[in-house]
């Protein structure tokens, strides 16, 4: 790897070459489906980088995330769909879904600006599971949401007349509305990325470690803590709308099982597992919490073919190593699997701390 | 007219009257003190003039009214805070602290000199300026936090029990550096119940007891009042 650590620019261009061809390359190796799990993984690094604005760089624990992204679907839903009659083109509605969710990040962050920490959490869980139990229930007096049955016939995306469905042939190989989808949501993971590493650096993202570090001591280096706080509830609420808008897209059916506690939980596993506020972390934890579920199915085909039945469900089973990756986790890498630069450092620096209160200086 | 003028002030917390209403003031380029046992209100009152403690009464910081401003707001007058327990942001990088005290200023070669300048009170700051805060030891700790106060160049520096926790020797250097920086022309208001060393390095000196100030006058005068001494220095 060295002589690629030598040569960035070759080193960038195989990385496109191999993010333009992985869909294929996925498809063709290991069949159709997969290249629909690489889409989701897309999908979920979009959420993953979104929460990491709020719990890696400004400290502030969301549990409730989620709402976010089920906001940006529904909006999605409403104004592109027969459920209204209104169909209008994702790249009106997409920024809709993520201004809306934006607004709802700062009706959020309002009034819980003075709570921290383990009271913050519990309140961002209870505002995630009201949006849920919202959609569950809007069906009556008025059909807002459809209730539990969900909203299909979601139209899909469509550039330029050639809509992200179907199959078509092109250069010999056959490109279906996943390829597409996958391109797209790169894109936007791509974009993601870029300003998410902008944010960090710039002054705001300094007033958010700041934050995070020392409210008080922040206030006193004249932050305006409450506007920077609601800033990155908006933030990250954003970057959760337009990935619920494009989940809706993709799926042409959304309901509110989607946008459970387990998907917010699961969104701060992938930040947590991946090493929280570095970006490359991020989305490896997001990689990793998408595709191993996926390959655990194949745990009850190999039941099947050796024991004749099935007898550990694979969903089990997903959950008994989730949880024991976790708690390996804590033990070996406390920091992450790609922690930042600083986690890193903070977390080997523990013989350090020996002499924290050492004078002799 | 002083530069912090306080008429009144009171802090409570709930039902809880910290400080129940002092009058004090502080004249530019004076090193003042406000000494006090554990308890008497000292953080308190620092508290209440930074905006961080619900306050009643009147504060004016060179003629304006400091009163219900945001915490931030009070910072960009001129008033920086070297809070209680040290405050550094502890996954920062000794230069990144320094930086972030510097947030409000926009004069790039300003803030250069003055990092020179604080590295230069503070050589040890300076060789580790790549450590992250939280792995320096208590005294370097107090160091950081003192400098990156001095990051913001502020008119009224806000110095909270800096001797706390930290060996003899270490209080002793952080109170030969104090020293410095008011022979520089900054000025401080100094918070401490180590009432023998604030007492030294200040012109005049406020005495807090139990939310009230009982005592006050020129620094020699309070370190020679027996009444001073059998209190707070202990003889």
């Amino acid at each position: 790897m060295a002589w690629l650590r030598a040569r960035p620019r070759l080193a960038l261009l195989l990385l496109a070459a191999l993010l333009i061809a992985l869909p294929f390359l996925v498809g063709a190796g290991l069949g159709r489906s997969w290249v629909r799990v690489l889409d989701f993984v897309l999908i979920y690094a979009l959420l993953a980088i979104g929460l990491n604005i709020v719990v890696g760089y400004a400290g502030l624990l969301d549990l409730g995330y989620i709402a976010f992204y089920a906001l940006g679907a529904y909006l999605y839903a409403w104004l592109a769909s027969p459920h209204f009659g209104l169909h209008l083109p994702f790249w009106a509605v997409l920024p809709l879904g993520a201004a809306l969710a934006g607004l709802f990040g700062v009706l959020l962050g309002a009034p819980t600006l003075r709570l921290r920490g383990d009271y913050l959490a519990i309140v961002t869980l209870g505002f995630g599971e009201i949006i849920r139990i919202f959609m569950n229930n809007l069906n009556a007096p008025f059909n807002l949401t459809n209730g539990p049955q969900g909203m299909n016939l979601i139209d899909p995306v469509s550039v330029g007349g050639l809509a992200f469905e179907g199959q078509r042939q092109f250069l010999g190989l056959t490109v279906t509305g996943l390829h597409l989808y996958y391109y797209l949501f790169l894109a936007f993971t791509l974009l993601a990325i870029g300003v998410a590493m902008r944010l960090q650096d710039s002054r705001i993202g300094r007033a958010w470690a700041a934050l995070r570090e020392d409210e008080v001591a922040a206030a006193a280096m004249g932050i305006n803590t409450r506007n920077v706080k609601l800033l990155a509830f908006a933030m990250g609420a954003m970057f959760g709308g337009l990935a619920g808008g494009l989940f809706a897209a993709f799926q042409g059916f959304i309901s509110p099982e989607s946008f459970n506690l387990w998907e917010s939980i699961l969104v701060l596993c992938m930040i947590v597992l991946g090493g929280m506020g570095n970006i490359p972390g991020v989305i490896l934890g997001a990689v990793l919490l998408t595709v191993i579920p996926e390959a655990l199915r194949y745990l009850g085909d190999l039941q099947r073919a050796t024991l004749g039945h099935v007898a550990v469900d694979p969903s089990d089973l997903r959950m008994l190593l989730f949880g024991l990756s976790l708690v390996a986790m804590m033990l070996w890498r406390p920091a992450g699997l790609w922690p930042s630069r600083q986690r890193k450092r903070e977390f080997a620096s523990e013989d350090e701390h020996a002499d924290l209160y050492d004078a002799r200086a | 007219m002083s530069l912090l003028q306080i008429k009144g002030l009171k802090v409570a917390y709930g039902g809880i009257q910290a400080v129940r209403g002092i009058d004090l003031h502080v004249e530019e380029g004076e090193l003042v003190t406000l000494i006090g046992a554990n308890g008497a209100g000292k953080s308190s009152a620092l508290k209440g003039i930074m905006g961080l403690a619900a306050d009643g009464g009147d504060i004016r910081f060179a003629g304006e009214r400091l009163h219900h401003q945001p915490t931030h707001a009070i910072a960009a007058r001129g008033l920086a805070l070297v809070p209680e327990g040290r405050g550094i942001f502890g996954r920062l990088t000794v230069l990144e602290n320094l930086d972030m005290g510097a947030y409000l200023r926009r004069d790039k070669a300003g803030i250069q000199a003055d990092l020179e300048r604080v590295l230069g009170i503070f050589p040890r700051l300076a060789e580790r300026s790549s450590q992250l805060a939280g792995t320096l030891s208590g005294g370097e700790q107090q160091m950081l936090a003192i400098a990156r106060a001095l990051m913001a160049r502020p008119r009224l520096l806000l110095l909270d029990e800096p001797s706390m926790g930290l060996a003899p020797l270490m209080v002793q250097k952080i109170y030969e550096t104090i020293a410095a920086i008011a022979r520089e022309g900054v000025t401080l208001l100094l918070v401490e119940q180590n009432a023998n060393l604030a007492l030294q390095v200040s012109q005049r000196a406020y005495v807090l007891e139990s939310g009230s100030i009982t005592l006050e006058g020129p620094s020699a005068e309070l370190a020679a009042n027996s009444q001073v001494r059998a209190a707070y220095i202990g003889e």
